[in-house]
């Protein structure tokens, strides 16, 4: 085995194409930390605001801090560090981009450039307080929905890059699997093109409207259209993380992978489930049957069922390197885990955090409990753990060793003791930020909403002291915004030379032979498509034939 | 595919979970009527000031325990902003918005609905608590989003 990872890793030193692939996605980090710098910075503005400690000039005012924190977080941060990690593992277990894959890639990140520019323009101009979900009958400057069409026309891009890439690799390395990050690449491309489908045809309807062509917009279509995509992105972010815990963490701890085939399964339950999952945030929507609202209940909680798998496959890697390490009784491999390992250490909160996360999710999705936190900061607290530090503090993990490989320094120990700084400096800015939002969302203070009092309202004020709580996060966040966004500019530029490696665990000796139909991807687009149709061909059918008159555009901000 | 035995338990058991939460979710819906608030009627979101029961929002009495209050929602009022019903009594909300979408919470409740110009929705809730109860618009609607709430007082 080892013989062979020897070869394999002079291939792709080699091949020379790893410098090159190296260059496009190291500029896609740069600019994604970048972003995420920005963002997070507005992020820290409105907690402020919201804890009252802070007023925001009329020009600049709170609901276009938050449709710019959102937009720039939410949507350009994830997409290019999701594209960005995924070309550097087709890169790496494909030995190097084909020339066209690494063009795309480029054009790729231009053309989300230039849409996010006229975007964030038009909020900046006021022309857009529409926040990231742009609810119609609310009207922003045309050119906003111009540029958001642009960025998902990057995105396929990228897309299709990936499917080019697969397909190259594919026809020269017949009867073969596809390495298994590919593989999770494969499915998260599939989602990106699939899952963007629907708003593309919202904001295609969007744009006439918005110029003044047609006079009317169907409010509902429009909304159901957004979040076919707006969840499915939420789990695009979800399996990236997802893949880094199957394939690096155990490599990381010194394991074996749990299992090829289970894991390509996980994959595969995950891309075809995922896009009706977007129907529960309209649980609490007028002109939907009760019918079809638990029929979507249903088709959500099934997207529960593979994160349950990888809850199980995650311990059970645990359990077994802490056996082979010595370790007693059901619980002894807690110690015996690298816990001053940044490249574990960050990647394991995360997982940690997924548990209160995937339980509010499951809570969340079912009728009734939705409507007691529906629009709530509860929501707002729950995608802050679940986004903000299950993908996302994986994704930070990932930077402490993919950074150095691409930019081909090393990680000194004491670069990873600040990591671990960072670390623990974002979960508690977490912990406080996302436990005030629960509560105080469990108590109905509303999302979305800058700072008010409703009129001195006894109720209200007993949600200060919460409110408060999202300030304290939110410093405590900037703290280690910094510190990340230092980490990995460090890491790029100024660590010292060497080479680090890309951590792939291998399967156990006795692992069974993965079988051929994990591989079958057109059947598995079609049974998506089915899915996808037996959730939505029904509602959207009805919401188009029995439509009430459409609504003119208004600008209230 | 080979799965270890726990594996196949653990597997179960999350299977169950997920089945029981839908189910007792379709209990609640359909056996105790707690389902979500889906108004299925419609309105023309230009003319609501002019259609009925639009035409006259307010509190009505519809028999000895319950009512019926008629709401317009707008950029960044309700209509009417102050309703007072006697404390046991049911209340049916009947509610649409005159321009973008709104939301409605009733803070201490479970009720909480979107309304949606064209749409008409509809909620019931048992006040049985008296005291004043804050309602707030939970769905970004605008510059004055956070200025928009009302009062529900029971007596």
């Amino acid at each position: 085995m080892e013989a062979i990872e020897k070869q394999s890793s002079k291939i792709s030193k080699l091949s020379g194409g790893n410098r090159l692939d190296s260059r496009l996605t190291l500029t896609y980090f740069s600019i994604a930390f970048v972003t995420l710098l920005i963002g997070g910075l507005l992020g820290l503005l409105q907690g402020l605001n919201r804890a009252g400690l802070l007023e925001l000039p009329t020009n600049f005012n709170y609901y276009q801090v938050l449709t710019a924190h959102g937009i720039l977080l939410v949507l350009v941060f994830s997409v290019l560090f999701v594209i960005a990690y995924f070309y550097s593992v087709l890169s790496h277990t494909m030995d190097g981009l084909f020339p066209v894959v690494r063009k795309m890639g480029w054009i790729s990140l231009i053309t989300m450039l230039v849409g996010v520019v006229l975007v964030i323009t038009n909020v900046v101009m006021g022309n857009a307080s529409v926040m990231y979900t742009f609810y119609p009958p609310m009207k922003a400057s045309p050119w906003f929905y111009v540029g958001l069409f642009i960025v998902v026309a990057g995105i396929w891009i990228a897309a299709f890059g990936g499917f080019t890439q697969i397909a190259k690799w594919r026809k020269r390395h017949r009867g073969q699997h596809i390495p298994l990050l590919a593989f999770f690449a494969m499915g998260v491309f599939i989602l990106l093109f699939f899952g963007s489908l629907g708003v593309t045809a919202e904001v295609l309807m969007l744009i006439p409207w918005a110029f003044g062509w047609t006079e009317t917009i169907n409010v509902m279509l429009s909304r159901t259209l957004f979040w076919s995509f707006g969840h499915t992105f939420v789990n695009i972010w979800y399996l990236t993380a997802v893949s880094l815990w199957y394939v690096v963490v155990p490599k990381v701890i010194g394991g074996r992978l749990f299992s090829d085939t289970l894991t390509r399964v996980v994959v595969i339950l995950l891309v075809v489930s995922n896009i009706p999952g977007g129907f529960h945030h309209q649980i609490v929507d007028p002109g939907m049957s009760e019918g079809i609202k638990l029929t979507h209940a249903l088709m959500s909680m099934v997207i529960g069922f593979p994160s349950l798998m990888t809850a199980f496959a995650m311990f059970f890697v645990f359990a077994r390197v802490g056996k082979k390490k010595g370790a007693k009784g059901v619980f002894g491999w807690i110690k015996k885990m690298p816990w001053g390992d940044v490249r574990f250490l960050a990647p394991m909160i995360a997982m940690i955090f997924f548990i209160p996360g995937g339980a509010g999710g499951i809570a969340q999705n079912a009728n009734q409990l939705n409507q007691v936190v529906h629009n709530s900061l509860w929501v707002v607290g729950h995608f802050h753990i679940t986004v903000g530090v299950t993908a996302v503090l994986t994704f930070f993990g990932a930077m402490y060793w993919l950074i150095p490989y691409l930019s081909k320094r090393t990680l000194t120990p004491a670069m990873n003791k600040l990591g671990v700084i960072q670390t623990l400096i974002w979960t508690i800015g977490m912990v406080f930020m996302a436990g005030g939002m629960h509560t105080v969302g469990l108590l109905g203070a509303p999302r979305r909403t800058s700072y008010t009092t409703y009129g001195d309202s006894a109720t209200a004020a007993s949600w200060d002291p919460y409110l408060l709580l999202l300030a304290v996060g939110g410093v405590l966040l900037t703290i280690g915004l910094v510190l990340i966004v230092y980490i990995v500019f460090n890491l790029m530029f100024f660590a010292p030379k060497g080479t680090t490696e890309f951590p792939i665990a291998q399967g156990e000796d006795n692992a069974s032979e993965t079988p051929k139909w994990t591989e079958r991807w057109s059947v598995w687009i079609i049974i998506m498509l089915f899915i996808v149709a037996f959730g939505y061909v029904f509602p959207l059918v009805d919401m188009i034939q029995n439509a009430p008159p459409g609504s003119p555009p208004f600008i209230t901000w | 595919m080979n799965m270890h035995r726990y594996e196949k338990i653990w597997l179960f058991l999350a299977a169950s979970m997920l089945v029981i939460a839908v189910v007792y979710s379709g209990v609640q819906t359909f056996a105790l009527g707690q389902g979500p608030p889906s108004g299925v009627g419609m309105i023309d979101p230009e003319k609501v000031e002019e259609t009925a029961p639009f035409d006259n929002p307010g509190t009505f009495q519809i028999s000895e325990n319950e009512y019926e209050v008629v709401m317009i929602l707008r950029a960044f009022s309700f209509e009417p902003n102050v309703i007072e019903i006697p404390a046991g009594a049911t209340v049916h909300f009947k509610m649409t918005s005159t321009d973008v979408m709104h939301g409605f919470q009733v803070i201490g409740t479970n009720l909480n609905a979107m309304i949606m110009p064209g749409h008409i929705q509809e909620a019931k809730q048992t006040f049985k608590k008296p005291g004043e109860y804050l309602v707030v618009c939970n769905e970004y609607c605008g510059v004055g989003h956070q200025l928009m709430s009302m009062k529900i007082i029971v007596k």
